[in-house]
This record gives C-alpha cells, structure tokens and sequence, in this order.
C-alpha cells in the first residue's frame, strides 16, 4: 500500500459501522433519513452503511416510538419495544393486528391478524380498551398531532381479579417542518402497575420533549421529567378515567413547568453565562481604554518588576 | 464536505467534540477543512510563569505546544515557534489586559485569551477567545445552572491601513450549553452554536483595538439576543406547536 492510501483512512470496517451507528442514533426526532443521506455520502461504502442502518434504525425508532401508517390506511401501528413481537413485528391491540415494518424505510408493508397468544385476556382487555379509549379522547384535546397506544407488558393472561398486571400508556406527538428549519417531539410513557395486594395503581411517567432549530445554526432543547403517582384499582371504565386524570395532570404540570424554565432564560440562567448589558450598565469604554492601560503601567511599576 | 457540514448541523451541538472526532478519523483527507470550518469547545491550559489560565486554538498552536499570551511562551517549551513581531506583541499585550476588564464586566467570571499574527496581505489577524462555566460550582454567580458552558470565538482580519481606514472582517462563533435539573421539572437542557459575519471600513484614528474591541461587542450582543428571542424562541415555540398550552386550547374551541 502506498502512504496516499493508507491517508484515505485507517478505521476498520467495524470501526466504520459503530461510528455510522453513533450518528445514526444521535439523530434529532424526524432527521435519521436525513442524517443517513449524509452519512452515507461520506461513507462511500455502501455494505458499512447497510450494516450499520440495519443495526441503528430499529433502535432509533423505537426509542422515537416513531408511528406507521398501515398499507391500507385502516390505521396506525406505533413502534415501541412495548408492543414489539420480533424486530420487525409490531402489536397494534386497537386493531388487533400484527404490523410487518421495514424499519431502514420506516413503513409499514403488510398487517395480519394478531394471533390469540399474542393479545391479552378478556378480562386484561376489559382495563386496556378502556384506558385506551379515555387516553384517545385527551390526546385528541391536547395534542394537535398526537398519537397513543396502550399496551400490556406484564400479566396479559390473567383472568379474573387476583394477580398483578401492568400497562403501558404510550403519548407521541412530532412535528417536522424542514421547510422551517423546525423539528420537534414529545414522547411520554406512563406504566401502571396493577397490585392486586395492595389494590394500587402504581403510576410512572418518562416525558421527554425535544426541539431543533437550524436555520443557520444548531439549536436543541433536550428535557426530561419523570413522575410518580397512584391511585386505587376500580372497574375498567372508572379506572381508565383516574389513570386519564392523573396523567393530564402531570403533563400539565410539566409543560407549564418547561414555560417556566423558558421565561426564566433572560434574566437569570442565560445571565450567568453572559450578560446583556455589563456590570457597568453601560456599553464598554473602548475609546477609553488608554486608562486601563496606564493602569496596568502603574501596577507594573509598583510592583517588582519594571515595564521597561 | 458539504455532508460533513450537513451532519455537523444536526447532530446535537453537546455531542459536537464527539461527532468532529469521528468526521476526522472517516476523512482523515479533509482534517484541516473540518478542522478550520467546524468550531469545537475551547480548552485551557495553565502559564507555568504567571499561573494565569489561557485559552487554547488554533492560532496559538505549533506541533503540540500552545503559546501563552501573558508570557508569550510555548507551552510545552518548543524551540523555533512562531511569535508575532514585537510591534505586534505589544498590541496583544494590550488586547489582553483591555479584554480581559470586558470580560469580567459582561461575563463575571470566565477566560479570556487574545492572539495576533501577521498575515501575507501586510494586515494581520487577531482571534479574541471567552470561556466561560456558568454552572453553580464556578463562575455561576446567581446558582441556577446546573451545568452552563459558553465559548466565544472571534477572528478580525485586519486589512493593510489605506488613507487611515482599515477594512476589519470579524467571524465570530458562539457555542453554548445550560441545564438547569431540579425534582419538579427534571433536566432542561439547551445547547447550540451559531456563526456570523460582519465587514466594516473604520477609520483607524482610535487604534486597532478600539475598532475590534466595538465590533466584537456589537457582534456579542447580536448573537447572545438571537440566541435568546431566535433560537431559543424558535424552539420553545415547537414545544407549544406540539402541546399548545390550555389557554390557548379553550380560547380556540369556541371557533370550532
């Protein structure tokens, strides 16, 4: 090998794919396609960027519960580990379907009908269609373009009042506008554990809000919050609509909490990195600055040294 | 290149070192055009002579050695490295001091390092550096950050003087990071960079420094209230696009 060569780089393949990978996954909500675009141009290798999309997509879109339209527009299947039935199948218990998803495409190509053993018993059904149908109504009040799902990740095959169970409530809203230089997401994840013991609703809720600006520039807002709450274990329907409750609350809380941080910006955190105006309260004196220097002269002087 | 930049754009500005890194070691050919068009986080290092702090760049750099500008030496000792002509010197050391009272006045706190040179074109080039920490454990005078970073980058090319005016280019780079974290409202983070320009034929009459020092303050007050109303704005305005706040839900409902 000549010594141009080896400049050309010195990575190995593996290396190359966990790099790609790490862009990738780093991506802003609504930018992998993009961002893959780029890293691929860059690449010019296509088996490295095949390798790394195949392992970093399914995890970029599960961590962005990123939602598919079916192939026939019957509805929606969202992609979450929650509901995940292999790497490329997705539970949509609304529609009790089973969505077959490429995910370096991002879509949805086929759906069958979900089989018995992967949907939940009637009586776990019961709490999950009702919660469900509460958590729609208040998506549909609050989010323009949100979308949710409620899945059951432990106990899906118990059947009568007795044992414990739990569910998972999924609250996506995105926003992509790269005609603005605008992209945007608010995922939430609400668990519930049912204790049958105690008769409890154990409630944990993962909110995590994100935002890009890049007009010019490279601006994001990356916030996190987590709750905890929880209530008593009543019929489906009751239960559906306290659980609904607690989780408007807290959402609530948190968006006015993120309004606050955003007004609190001008006068005091961004003035610890810097002021508006100096301490001086006027614009500094730089057609005065001779003083400073003499300053200096007469401190060098004073001290052990001489300035000339 | 140009999907270099395209990354550099997208990827989250916190996560910049990383990503510059790993753009180099991919096109280990293109290392000094990343390495002059992507800005990353400032370093410091410490004047073993006058245990002041100065900052590291580009510009005061030769092999592996930094030049100090308060004692105008390499750090580590290098034998031949570059230094700018005595006249030059004596307007770095003044660059340095006068800087240094701005910084505090604005930042309360932080770094501040200038560095000059003399370019082919009988101008020269001075490179005006601030680092500040704005979080609770240093420079954070008011506590609420728990983790606040700010890097300012300006670069003055200084053309040749010409019937006592002088043309001043001025790029300047802000790169800056604040998370405040409490139990109520978890982690909020905003992070981000942005670069400008400005061109400008001043009269030479007040000196050099008067001339760069009223650009680089113009220019600052420019990107901090951009920063502020555009981006951050801009992005406070997609969390209410996403979840619109509930005055403005029920003063919609009644139209629909």
């Amino acid at each position: 090998m000549s010594d141009d060569d080896e400049t050309v780089s010195h990575l190995t393949d593996k290396q190359k794919i966990e790099i790609t990978k790490w862009f990738l996954l780093n991506s802003p909500a609504g930018e992998i396609q993009y961002v893959a675009k780029d890293i691929r141009a860059i690449l010019k290798n296509e088996m490295v960027y095949r390798t790394a999309a195949a392992e970093a997509f399914p995890l970029y879109n599960k961590s962005h519960m990123i939602c598919l339209e079916f192939p026939d527009r019957s509805g929606e299947v969202m992609v979450t580990t929650f509901n995940e039935i292999d790497e490329n199948e997705y539970l949509d218990p609304r529609t009790a379907q089973v969505a077959m998803v490429d995910h370096v495409k991002q879509v949805c190509e086929d759906t069958r009908p979900a089989n018995d053993e992967e949907l939940p018993s009637s009586y776990i059904e019961e709490y999950r269609f009702a919660l469900d149908a509460e958590i729609m109504k208040y998506v549909s009040e609050v989010y323009p373009k949100g979308v949710c799902s409620v899945y059951c990740v432990n106990g899906k095959d118990v059947e009568e009042p007795g044992s414990d169970f739990e569910l998972v409530v999924i609250i996506c809203a995105a926003r992509h506008s790269p005609q603005n230089f605008c992209n945007g997401s608010w995922r939430s994840i609400w668990n519930m554990e049912f204790k049958d013991e105690l008769q409890t609703v154990e409630v944990r809720g993962k909110l995590k809000v994100g935002a890009h600006y890049f007009e010019e520039g490279n601006v994001q807002l990356d916030a996190n919050h987590e709750c905890k709450d929880s209530t008593i274990i009543q019929p489906p329907d009751d239960c559906a609509v306290s659980l609904t409750n607690i989780i408007r609350h807290h959402e609530t809380e948190y968006l006015n909490s993120l309004q606050t941080s955003y007004s609190n910006l001008p006068d005091t955190t961004f003035k610890d990195l810097r002021r508006k105006l100096p301490v001086t309260r006027t614009l500094f004196p730089w057609h005065n600055t001779m003083q400073f220097s003499l300053t200096r002269d007469i401190q060098k002087n004073l001290g052990l040294e001489n300035s000339k | 290149m140009e999907a270099a930049m395209g990354l550099m754009r997208r990827i989250p500005p916190k996560h910049s070192e990383a990503a510059l890194s790993a753009l180099l070691s991919l096109l280990p050919d293109h290392s000094s055009d990343l390495l002059s068009q992507v800005d990353q986080p400032l370093q410091v290092l410490c004047d073993v002579d006058s245990g002041k702090e100065f900052i590291l760049c580009e510009y005061n750099r030769d092999a592996d050695s930094y030049r100090s500008p308060w004692s105008n030496k390499y750090h580590p000792a290098l034998e031949d490295g570059p230094y700018p002509s005595p006249e030059l010197r004596k307007l770095e050391i003044e660059a340095n001091d006068v800087f240094a009272i701005y910084r505090d006045q604005y930042y309360e706190g932080g770094i501040s390092s200038v560095y000059m040179w003399e370019d082919e074109n009988e101008g020269f080039v001075a490179c005006f550096l601030i680092k500040k920490d704005g979080s609770k454990t240093a420079h954070g005078r008011r506590g609420y950050l728990q983790e606040g970073a700010w890097d300012a980058i300006h670069v003055i090319e200084v053309g040749p003087e010409e019937e006592g005016t002088a043309r001043y280019c001025l790029t300047s780079t802000v790169m800056l990071s604040l998370t405040t974290k409490d139990e109520s409202s978890g982690t909020f983070n905003l992070s981000g960079s942005i670069r400008r320009q400005m061109n400008m034929d001043l009269s030479v009459a007040e000196g050099h420094l008067c001339n760069m020092g009223k650009m680089i303050e113009e220019m600052e007050g420019k990107l901090r209230n951009s920063l502020d109303q555009v981006y951050f704005g801009k992005t406070k305005e997609m969390v209410c696009t996403l979840r619109p706040p509930s005055e403005l839900v029920q003063t919609r409902l009644p139209d629909s």
